[in-house]
């Protein structure tokens, strides 16, 4: 079964700005990350999913249901986080989510349970007792993923999950993020402007900017072109660079940086071995995280 | 070292397969939560302290006029009366639960959160103000049943006492809720426009308390008509001159006044009918643009 279809989906806003151009992509069940830059079409696209907003032109479906006629029953099998903050801060983190789950028609008492249920899958115990107003940052995003498991739904939509968390919050959200999609069986799709965050969590990677598909792939497809080497030397950079290029790797200068795209392990070697030979000064050499940029650089050019 | 006897074990996720209730359920839901808001429950001390200092003077009011009526058998105040001379209270609990029911959550952001669920936005719009006029009936007919109660057991008429006060209090309860629903719908409409409290419960006040020197001024000038009008200028004196026309000698008790309304009674209550009306879509239309956001 087809997770999301969207057939030639256009949104625009009052007729001059455009959110989302002739987008057709179809994806299948799993963990999909969603990346763009800001203003690229991610929450536009997600609001459509979720029936909020209407699409100018164009087909969507969401679970093999239509959302911009049948909205109630997607936003009944759907979970959705958004990006900003959006919690009540007087209302303890138990209360909210067990109210919440009433809205989307659990009976009171399995509210109950399954709001503590879900609080303990993010990894929320006896905070849950406490007003959400004196929480950190990283327990405020857990409660917002945990009022969109609490429904048990079959898709949930997190808009930037990982907003605001420091890099050990980062990690730890994007593996309870994984875990969902694993272990719970519940699609997930992830949105976010950083693409070496969703990449190690997704299946499939769908790329959007300005309205427009970039890619829609398999992660496997998508990535093993991208690995690329950030080498950095105080001087001697144009030295460096011929010798890299004498030794056959494509080099590609970026401002006071080398980039080498990575074949496999014997590429570190190579490089090391160059910059000892010219004896340079090795600022440092690391493994880039792609950015949604590189793939924008590398799209063909009738896009723009 | 002694063998652990009890294991926790995880688990892990659980499927839920059990029912989902539908639209009526899911509406109730966020009613009884609206109700309980409006009262404090649920929430903190803090904001428990004015909706029970409100409901402990109109209790205190009824007690008293309850008192009085049955040891110096005096009528301090009709039921219908009750409600008009509790105005003042009505305006300011209006003005400190409409914002608590849908200017938080417009200031928090939990909106997309409801939004986002099966939940239809009229729904929402509908159950916060079902829940602050219910919250207001409740404020307006719990003391008047006390004063009936009093009456009730202090009657010297026997069975046809207490029927003949049932009959008095009905109509007061009726009253009350014109009150409730004309106050919830204008004091909600105001409190949606902005997210922040102070602001809606000033609004709130200034709206109903700065239209009332309209009425005075118009009921000053020299034109019958106008005169006979006046008491559209404002929402406080609409409600009472709809409860005048229909309730008549109930609520101005008889010879007391001339007919201040001259032939405009029907008049009034279509104003009422379509100021209630004029809210409620307003309101619909305001949460259909904040949804979409």
């Amino acid at each position: 079964m087809t997770l999301i279809a969207t057939e030639s989906l256009t949104k625009r806003y009052g007729g001059t700005v455009t959110a989302l151009a002739d987008l057709t992509v179809a994806v299948e069940p799993g963990i999909i990350g969603l990346v763009g830059a800001n203003g690229a079409g991610k929450s536009t696209l997600i609001k459509i999913l979720l029936g909020l907003l209407a699409p100018t032109s164009g087909r969507v479906r969401v679970l093999g249901l239509d959302p911009t006629t049948d909205s109630a029953a997607v936003r009944a099998r759907v979970g959705y986080m958004p990006e900003h903050d959006s919690l009540p801060p007087d209302l303890t983190a138990a209360e909210l989510v067990t109210h919440l789950g009433r809205i989307s028609g659990l009976p009171r008492t399995v509210a109950r349970e399954r709001a503590s249920e879900a609080l303990r899958h993010v990894g929320l115990y006896e905070e849950r007792y406490r007003p959400v107003g004196g929480y950190s940052t990283g327990m405020k995003q857990r409660v917002k993923l945990a009022q969109a498991l609490v429904h048990d739904p079959d898709l949930l939509l997190l808009d930037e999950p990982t907003n605001g968390l420091d890099p050990a919050g980062r990690d730890a959200m994007l593996a309870l993020v994984h875990r969902i999609g694993t272990e719970f069986g519940i699609s997930v799709l992830v949105c976010s402007h950083l693409l070496g965050e969703v990449e190690r969590i997704c299946d499939t990677l769908v790329a959007i900017d300005g309205g427009r598909l970039l890619r829609a792939d398999h992660i496997s497809a998508m990535t093993t072109s991208t690995d690329v080497l950030a080498v950095e030397v105080s001087e001697g950079t144009e030295d460096l660079a011929a010798r890299l290029t004498a030794l056959q790797l494509p080099v590609t200068r970026d401002g006071r940086l080398l980039l080498v795209p990575l074949a496999d392990d014997a590429t570190y070697d190579l490089i090391l071995g160059a910059v000892a030979e010219l004896d340079l000064p090795l600022h440092r050499l690391d493994q880039r995280r792609h950015r949604v940029a590189e793939l924008f650089a590398t799209r063909e050019p009738s896009h723009v | 070292m002694s063998e652990p006897t009890g294991v926790i074990h995880d688990i892990g996720y659980q499927r839920y397969t059990g029912p989902r209730l539908g639209r009526r359920h899911v509406f109730g839901a966020l009613y009884l939560h609206g109700l309980r808001t409006a009262f404090g429950l649920g929430r903190s001390a803090k904001a428990k302290i004015f909706p029970w200092l409100v409901i402990g003077i109109v209790t205190l009011v009824a007690a008293g006029v309850t008192a009085v009526r049955s040891q110096l058998g005096e009528v301090v105040m009709t039921y219908a009366q009750f409600a008009d001379n509790m105005s003042w209270l009505v305006i300011f609990f209006v003005a400190v639960v409409a914002p608590e029911l849908v200017s938080r959550d417009l200031h928090s952001g939990v909106l997309p959160l409801y939004f986002s669920r099966p939940l239809p936005r009229g729904d929402y719009a509908l159950a916060k103000l079902a829940a602050l006029g219910s919250a207001l009936w409740l404020l307006l007919g719990a003391p008047q049943l006390v004063m009936f109660l009093g009456a009730a057991f202090t009657t010297k008429d026997g069975m046809s006492g207490v029927w003949d006060e049932l009959l008095d209090l009905l109509p007061g309860l009726l009253y009350a809720a014109l009150w409730a629903v004309v106050f919830a719908s204008v004091g909600l409409l105001i409190a949606s426009l902005t997210g922040k409290r102070a602001f809606a419960a000033g609004g709130v006040v200034a709206v109903f308390l700065m239209t009332a020197p309209i009425v005075g001024i118009l009921s000053i000038m020299p034109s019958r008509t106008v005169n006979e009008l006046a008491m559209l200028g404002s929402p406080t004196a609409l409600v009472h001159a709809v409860g005048q026309y229909t309730l008549g000698d109930l609520l101005v008790p008889g010879g007391q006044t001339g007919n201040q309304l001259g032939g405009f009674g029907p008049l009034y209550v279509a104003v009422a009918v379509l100021l209630v009306a004029a809210c409620v879509a307003l309101l619909f239309a305001r949460y259909r643009k904040v949804a979409a956001r």
